[in-house]
């Protein structure tokens, strides 16, 4: 009871301002869950959640607030699936603007949350182009794990996180191979060694209820509600003597071991990507998430049957390392059409900052259709890419990434069709609550948008 | 031996000064001068054949700032012959083409492109685009860097409708050494794909790079000041050089010692060498601009101008291009002020604008690029239309690396490099269906034959994306 009172107040201080009913109607609406976009719709939040969304005609209350939304498009917000989103103000030479190095004693233990810095230029950035969430990962510092990453969303308040400790991140490509000292094999038997540490500490973990009778069901379970709590664990937890990694991070590794969090794996690879499938089989209670996964259209069929989701580049077509060599910008659509569950990221693509270029990329995605003898996926697909796609792949797909009635209220009113660069968000709403557009370089652009000479300079212009 | 040197020419000159004429004088004839070749690399390239070709029915961008809605483009023997609307006759045996719901352009222009020296696979041997081993680095020569295998060339072509790209070395360095200009032709060697007659370029470089690569090495540049005073420096060399040759070339005698690196500025002087210069802040692009001045050359281009809207005035008074992003920020300290309208804002002041992209990813979508900056443009008031914008991506990247009499538009007699895209190219539905480099078909979305596949991808997987 006390429980449940104080999450019911967490959430209402995680959601700012709450808003009231308002309704957006006219518009096309395009939900993100992968169906085709439905002309002249209505979007109806209630209390910043979805009311209801689509071809839909309700009855609204008197007075309510219907925002008309003719010749614009309507869609749920951008949801970032790989990013950096909150972690650098400026990437280099910038010193004390970048948070993405973790070079220090700990690694798996590292919680994103405390370096995203919710007022970060590239937040409100990415908000005026109608990126509301993001899933924030942390970078690998001198290990092959990285840290436990955050969904975020990009509102204008001191609240960013969505929900924090939502997954693990381990590099077992080529990244993974160089913090392992230059094999893949190295990188493994380090990963390997590391599960058996945070075995060690799970028998201190509070217990997981089987469902009736068998196995544990993952789904039945609320997702991830303290990962952490393992960090607790104090001395009294005994550990071998050969150990390699702090107890804090072996701690943290507790809750990926017995599937109570999410673990991304980088790999771009074919033959990466099946070392990763081998370890699902020998570590069944993992819920990996493959990222990256350029060479995944050659081992397509092999992804789709382990249930892996994938989170891809979305247009990686060139040889750009040895473990690229087999690139092709009809990865995601082949991917896509063997059964592989695929959406977008921008895995080491401008991840602190370029995260709007998700939506040109699944607008490229959709061109491919018409390209012969490559592979693109349809409008409806390209967008639950860059919506849905990242939310069911980390279990939030009943919180985020689509209209569906109960959704967190992040809605976006376009210029026009949002997989088109050209249009912009008019109007960008996180959970029902609207944001500013302005930025650094809407200020900027209206300073200097006249150069002739005034009476004051141009400093003066604010 | 240099002083002695020195002295001989002394006395040789103080003779010519007394004497009035040399050879009047009867004094001893003078060597004339040997001719240094300008061109020890030439280029190889030679047009692939092309049928006489007419497409109709398509809306048309010449690259000049006009439009035709049904257009008719026709093109025979490597040349453009005509353009024009729905009642140009088409010449006796030509290929027609139905265009209909299609665009044709110029061929897209990158003048900033690191391919072939900064190629895929982006391992450490083959990583050829900075020689930082100094900030004066004027006699390297791109072109030495350039691997003709690098894939992403062909993903330029395919995607992107690039037709002709400028290879640039790095920023490390104050002064990078020479550009070399490229047909997107696959060939065996860079001559094999160099652009004929077209001008050498210079890279130069403002800026956080020079600074920040020697600086950290305890090495000058460490400031921008430390930037301006070693490029100054050795501008006072390269024009006592010039001095020196420029009297040698008019009265011959014993040769001065050559220098590459003095070579290049000496071309840059005489106005052979366009200066393509790498600088991002307006106050830098202002002090590179009376450098120019105190020197006596000229700025063909300034290179990730991000702040080029703010002096977009004193560009255009100095005839200076500026090559942008459409909306890359942030990255570093001096990408800060980056906004999505400073294309337009550029061109709207009287200034020449252009795309480009420094990115072997980025030069595949460089029509989309300028898609989003001219709509980001048009919200904020400023209506460019689109025909207008396309010089953006052909007209004004010719201009700047000197090649717009051969290339860049649609008129007449010039290069006839031609897309023909798949619908409106400021589009992100659109791909380019065929692409033409001097009248050849060199890309048809229709024929898996009229692909290029590099030699690194032959037998791998994929094959180049075109498998």
């Amino acid at each position: 009871m006390i429980r449940a009172l104080m999450a019911a107040l967490l959430v209402a201080a995680a959601a700012p301002a709450m808003a009231q009913t308002f309704a957006i109607s006219g518009g096309t609406v395009a939900l993100g869950d992968g169906s085709q976009p439905i002309p002249n719709g209505m979007v109806i939040v209630r209390d910043g959640r979805i009311v209801a969304a689509g071809d839909v005609r309700m009855k609204l209350p008197a007075g309510t607030q219907v925002i008309d939304a003719t010749d614009k498009w309507v869609t749920p917000g951008i949801v970032g699936g790989f990013t950096r989103l909150g972690l650098s103000e400026v990437d280099l030479s910038a010193d004390g603007s970048d948070d993405t190095k973790a070079n220090g004693p700990f690694s798996a233990a590292i919680d994103v949350v405390q370096s995203v810095n919710p007022l970060d230029t590239p937040i409100a950035v990415n908000r005026a182009d109608g990126v509301t969430r993001a899933l924030v990962v942390p970078n690998v510092g001198k290990s092959i794990f990285a840290g436990q990453g955050a969904v975020i969303d990009t509102g204008v308040d001191m609240d960013p996180i969505t929900r924090s400790r939502v997954f693990q991140f381990v590099e077992l490509g080529e990244t993974g191979k160089d913090q392992a000292g230059g094999s893949r094999s190295s990188a493994y038997i380090l990963f390997r060694n590391a599960l058996r540490e945070a075995a060690e500490l799970r028998r201190y973990a509070s217990p997981i209820q089987a469902a009736r009778g068998g196995q544990p069901d993952e789904r039945a379970r609320p997702v991830v509600q303290n990962p952490n709590e393992s960090r607790l664990y104090g001395p009294d937890a005994r550990r071998s003597d050969d150990v390699l990694l702090t107890r804090f991070d072996a701690a943290a590794l507790v809750p990926v071991l017995q599937g109570r969090q999410y673990l991304f794996v980088h790999a771009e690879r074919a033959r990466d990507i099946l070392n990763v499938l081998d370890l699902k089989r020998e570590f069944p209670s993992l819920k990996i998430v493959l990222v990256g996964a350029t060479e995944g259209w050659t081992v397509a069929e092999r992804i789709a049957q382990a249930g892996i989701p994938v989170i891809a580049s979305a247009v990686n077509d060139l040889p750009a390392s040895f473990e690229q060599i087999a690139a092709t910008q009809s990865n995601v659509g082949r991917m896509r059409g063997s059964g592989v569950k695929v959406s977008i990221g921008m895995i080491d693509d401008s991840d602190t900052r370029n995260i709007f270029w998700e939506r040109q990329y699944a607008g490229n995605l959709v061109a491919l259709q018409r390209v012969p003898g490559a592979t693109g996926v349809s409008w409806g697909e390209a967008l639950a890419m860059i919506t849905s796609g990242p939310a069911e792949a980390i279990g939030m797909g009943g919180e985020i990434g689509s209209l569906a009635p109960g959704r967190r209220a992040d809605v976006v009113i376009w210029s026009g069709d949002p997989l088109e660069g050209s249009s912009a968000a008019e109007a960008v709403f996180i959970d029902g609550v609207r944001q500013p557009l302005e930025t650094h370089q809407t200020r900027l652009m209206q300073r200097y948008r006249d150069l002739s000479r005034r009476d004051l300079p141009e400093a003066y212009r604010h | 031996m240099v002083s002695n040197k020195t002295r001989a020419v002394l006395a040789i000159a103080a003779a010519a000064l007394l004497s009035g004429c040399a050879e009047l004088a009867g004094s001893p004839k003078l060597a004339p001068p040997v001719r240094i070749n300008e061109d020890p690399y030439p280029s190889t390239y030679v047009r692939y054949p092309g049928v006489l070709t007419v497409i109709r029915h398509a809306t048309v961008f010449d690259g000049d700032g006009r439009r035709w809605n049904d257009g008719t483009v026709i093109f025979s023997d490597g040349v453009v012959r005509a353009v024009g609307g729905p009642g140009l006759p088409s010449p006796a045996g030509a290929v027609e083409i139905d265009g209909t719901g299609k665009w044709v352009t110029p061929g897209v222009i990158d003048v900033h492109s690191h391919l072939g020296d900064y190629p895929s696979p982006g391992v450490e041997g083959n990583s050829d685009g900075n020689e930082a081993t100094s900030p004066v680095r004027p006699e390297v020569w791109a072109e030495h860097s350039v691997w003709p295998q690098d894939p992403g060339f062909s993903r330029a072509l395919m995607n992107g409708g690039v037709t002709t790209l400028q290879i640039l070395p790095g920023s490390a360095n104050l002064f990078g050494g020479r550009s070399v200009t490229l047909k997107n032709v696959p060939a065996r060697t860079a001559q094999g794909m160099k652009f004929p007659g077209a001008p050498y370029g210079l890279k130069m470089a403002c800026g956080e790079n020079p600074k920040r690569v020697y600086g950290s090495k305890g090495n000058m540049p460490q400031t921008r000041m430390g930037n301006i005073a070693m490029a100054r420096q050795t501008w006072i060399k390269a024009v006592e050089y010039k001095r020196k040759w420029d009297k040698y070339e008019a009265k011959g005698g014993d040769m001065p010692e050559r220098d590459l690196a003095m070579d290049t500025l000496k071309g840059v002087l005489e106005g052979k060498i366009l200066i393509q210069n790498h600088c991002y802040r307006a106050d830098e692009m202002a002090n590179m601009i009376d450098m120019s001045k105190e020197f006596g050359y000229h700025i063909s281009a300034f290179h990730h101008a991000v702040e080029a809207y703010k002096i977009a005035d004193l560009l255009r008074e100095n005839d200076i291009c500026a090559a942008m992003w459409a909306d890359w920020y942030g990255f570093k300290m001096e990408s800060y002020d980056a906004i999505k309208e400073n294309i337009p804002l550029v061109h709207n002041a009287g200034a020449c604008a252009m795309i480009h992209s420094d990115d072997p990813n980025g030069i595949q979508r460089l029509n989309q690029e300028v898609a989003k900056t001219l709509a980001d443009g048009r919200r904020a008031g400023i209506n460019i239309p689109d025909e207008v914008a396309w010089e953006w991506l052909s007209r004004n990247p010719a201009k700047a690396m000197g090649i717009l009499n051969q290339t860049g538009t649609l008129s007449p007699g010039k290069m006839a490099d031609v897309v023909l895209w798949n619908g409106n190219p400021f589009s992100d539905y659109t791909r380019p269906e065929r692409v033409w480099i001097d009248g050849a078909l060199m890309y048809d979305a229709n024929d898996p034959k009229r692909r290029p596949v590099s030699d690194f991808e032959l037998g791998q997987p994929g094959e180049g994306d075109v498998k």
